[in-house]
């Protein structure tokens, strides 16, 4: 009883010597609590504590250099002890358009990308057929060698190519230029299909052939848009692994073939630092659109399925 | 039923596989209009068999005659059979409308009549209006009625059946053995069903061929098989089944042909180790001198029983078998 009464006089009193700026105060002031390390550290509990420092660093991580990049693009004048450019603007954006060079190279790099997509999947959808419904002997070894390639050193792999390459004429062409983007493709193109196909059924490819479809109208009337969302991210990676390549296509195209990727090396050794953020923000853009165009396929679980075969 | 010609004729069938398992000597005449089951626990080839009857292996020996032409090395497409598997029928891309006109648009079949066919099918499988649903939409039992709608639909001289309902909850697995009966009848399609379900054998079948280790152990009737079991492999198989040893011999009795007597009559004696009721029998254990034995009895007859009693028995039917047989 006493207790209550005496709730009751100390909440009047605060009601009284509560005006709206002292409450205005407190809420910052708890707010900046919040912000205190130790009180974030204790409220949120330990793991939370740890998963948002990693966030934190990985949105530093990944964010930065493109936050970094995204203000050299648009700064006329940037000078070593600034920070901050001393003059924002589209100074270098007109120069790097003006080059009819670098704009004629975003189309030779769309140009090898699609050519280099084409290829690829001529190529390795039978193969990833073959690894996904075939037992044969060295199956893993197989698989597995795609993963060499892509562990030696590459500078080495062109040289030996070049050689070849001499030889038959490919060096500074086209064919030249997409067989060595191919062999970066390898290993997705293979791998993210392989993994496609294995996830349809061979019961529904069977009930296909037994309505009465022939094994190429099965594989292309039940197979393929099953196993179509692996196809697809793996295409794109190839798409995107051909727009980025510079240094296959710098040995084996150079100085006939031109690309993006190429181009970039150039405009960094030649131009200062705020002309490679215009020309890296325009490369941003290809992979950003084609992204977006695949993001319904790019979610994590999909990709997963398709390498472990679940 | 009966034709002259059988519709299906499989003559000295073989299939062996690498490590040696697979069947042989596989002599069996399908006839018209009959549900025929393959009958054995896994692994003992009933699945083969099936499979190189829808063309989907190739045989070692022998050969595969269906509507007196023959098939033997002609693939799946060429066949006129069809298959419907024990899961993953459907293409999940497609509307069930697109799974079922898939082989007749192959087949060059005019769009009304696909239109109508589908419709008509739908009807009989007690699904109508499902025609722009999505396999993810439709139940087990649902997807497994749609599959045996895309066989029918191409008029197959066999229906072939891999456990199709195997996959499903108890209670539909027993409406869809219905309904299965239902729908065979009305079309008097011929059917080759496996399971190792031996109660779905019974059930279903006009007649059963049981399977032991890639060979055929008996071919028969429900009745005949379980009356009169071949082998002790088909009488243990089949059924529950008791076995006594005299002499050389093996005696084999059903439970139901165990009668119980509490006045000392009976020829045998025991002691009843358990009661177990379930539902209008109970299954009464009795321990013998050297075996214990089930007996099946109807359950008001329980009312005198009770656990450690020493009673009496008799055999109403007996099947005698050589040891080893």
């Amino acid at each position: 009883m006493i207790e209550s009464k005496n709730n009751a006089a100390n909440q009047r009193a605060l009601e009284k010597r509560t005006p709206v700026w002292t409450a205005m105060g407190e809420v910052v002031t708890s707010f900046f609590k919040g912000l205190n390390v130790r009180r974030f550290y204790h409220g949120v509990g330990k793991k939370k504590f740890f998963e948002f420092l990693l966030f934190a660093v990985f949105l530093l991580f990944f964010y930065g250099p493109l936050m970094n990049t995204f203000m050299l693009a648009f700064a006329n004048i940037y000078q070593f002890p600034d920070v901050v450019p001393r003059e924002f603007g589209f100074q270098w954006w007109d120069f790097v358009l003006s080059q009819n060079t670098l704009v004629e190279s975003i189309a030779t790099s769309f140009l090898l990308a699609a050519g280099t997509t084409v290829v690829s999947l001529i190529v390795c959808l039978p193969a990833a057929y073959a690894l996904a419904r075939f037992d044969f002997k060295g199956k893993k070894l197989f698989m597995f060698s795609f993963l060499l390639s892509n562990a030696f050193p590459k500078i080495g792999l062109y040289t030996a190519m070049g050689i070849i390459f001499y030889r038959f004429n490919l060096m500074g062409t086209i064919p030249g230029v997409v067989i060595v983007h191919l062999i970066n493709s390898l290993l997705f193109m293979i791998w993210l299909p392989a993994g496609a196909f294995r996830n349809v059924h061979s019961q529904q490819e069977e009930a296909a052939r037994d309505a009465g479809a022939s094994p190429f109208q099965t594989f292309v009337k039940i197979t393929l848009p099953l196993a179509a969302p692996g196809i697809a991210v793996a295409s794109m990676y190839t798409f995107l692994g051909s727009l980025e390549e510079a240094q296959g296509t710098l040995l084996v195209g150079f100085p006939e073939i031109n690309t993006m990727a190429t181009s970039m090396y150039g405009v960094i050794l030649d131009y200062p630092a705020t002309a490679g953020a215009v020309f890296a923000l325009i490369l941003i853009i290809p992979s950003l659109v084609v992204v977006l165009l695949f993001r319904k396929y790019l979610v994590p679980s999909s990709i997963g399925k398709s390498l472990t075969g679940k | 039923m009966k034709t002259a010609t059988p519709k299906v004729e499989i003559k000295q069938l073989a299939k062996v596989y690498p490590n040696g398992d697979g069947v042989r000597d596989i002599n069996l005449d399908i006839r018209e209009g009959e549900i025929i089951t393959l009958l054995g626990p896994s692994g003992c080839g009933k699945t083969t068999i099936l499979r190189a009857l829808g063309g989907f292996i190739d045989v070692t020996r022998g050969s595969i005659s269906i509507n007196g032409e023959e098939v033997t090395h002609l693939p799946p497409e060429q066949r006129p059979t069809g298959m419907v598997f024990q899961s993953y029928n459907l293409w999940p891309h497609m509307t069930v409308e697109e799974n079922l006109a898939f082989g007749l648009k192959l087949r060059k079949t005019p769009k009304k009549d696909i239109k109508r066919r589908i419709e008509e099918m739908l009807e009989i499988m007690r699904l109508p209006g499902t025609e722009k649903k999505y396999p993810n939409q439709l139940s087990g039992g649902q997807q497994q009625r749609i599959a045996i709608a895309r066989s029918l639909l191409l008029e197959p001289a066999v229906l072939l059946m891999d456990e199709p309902f195997s996959a499903l909850d108890a209670k539909i697995r027993m409406q869809m053995r219905e309904e299965l009966k239902r729908i065979q009848a009305e079309l008097n399609i011929t059917v080759v069903f496996v399971t190792h379900d031996q109660e779905e054998a019974m059930s279903l079948s006009h007649r059963i061929v049981v399977m032991d280790k890639g060979k055929m152990a008996q071919v028969g009737t429900p009745a005949e098989i379980y009356d009169k079991p071949a082998s002790t492999y088909v009488a243990s198989f089949i059924g529950e089944m008791n076995f006594l040893e005299r002499g050389g011999e093996q005696l084999a009795f059903r439970p139901e042909d165990v009668s119980i007597h509490t006045d000392g009559n009976g020829m045998r004696s025991g002691v009843i180790r358990s009661i177990m009721l379930l539902g209008h029998y109970a299954s009464v254990t009795i321990q013998t001198e050297n075996t214990t034995i089930k007996a099946f009895v109807p359950r008001h007859e329980t009312v005198e029983l009770e656990e450690g009693q020493t009673i009496s028995f008799d055999l109403n039917k007996l099947l005698t078998y050589k040891k080893g047989a």
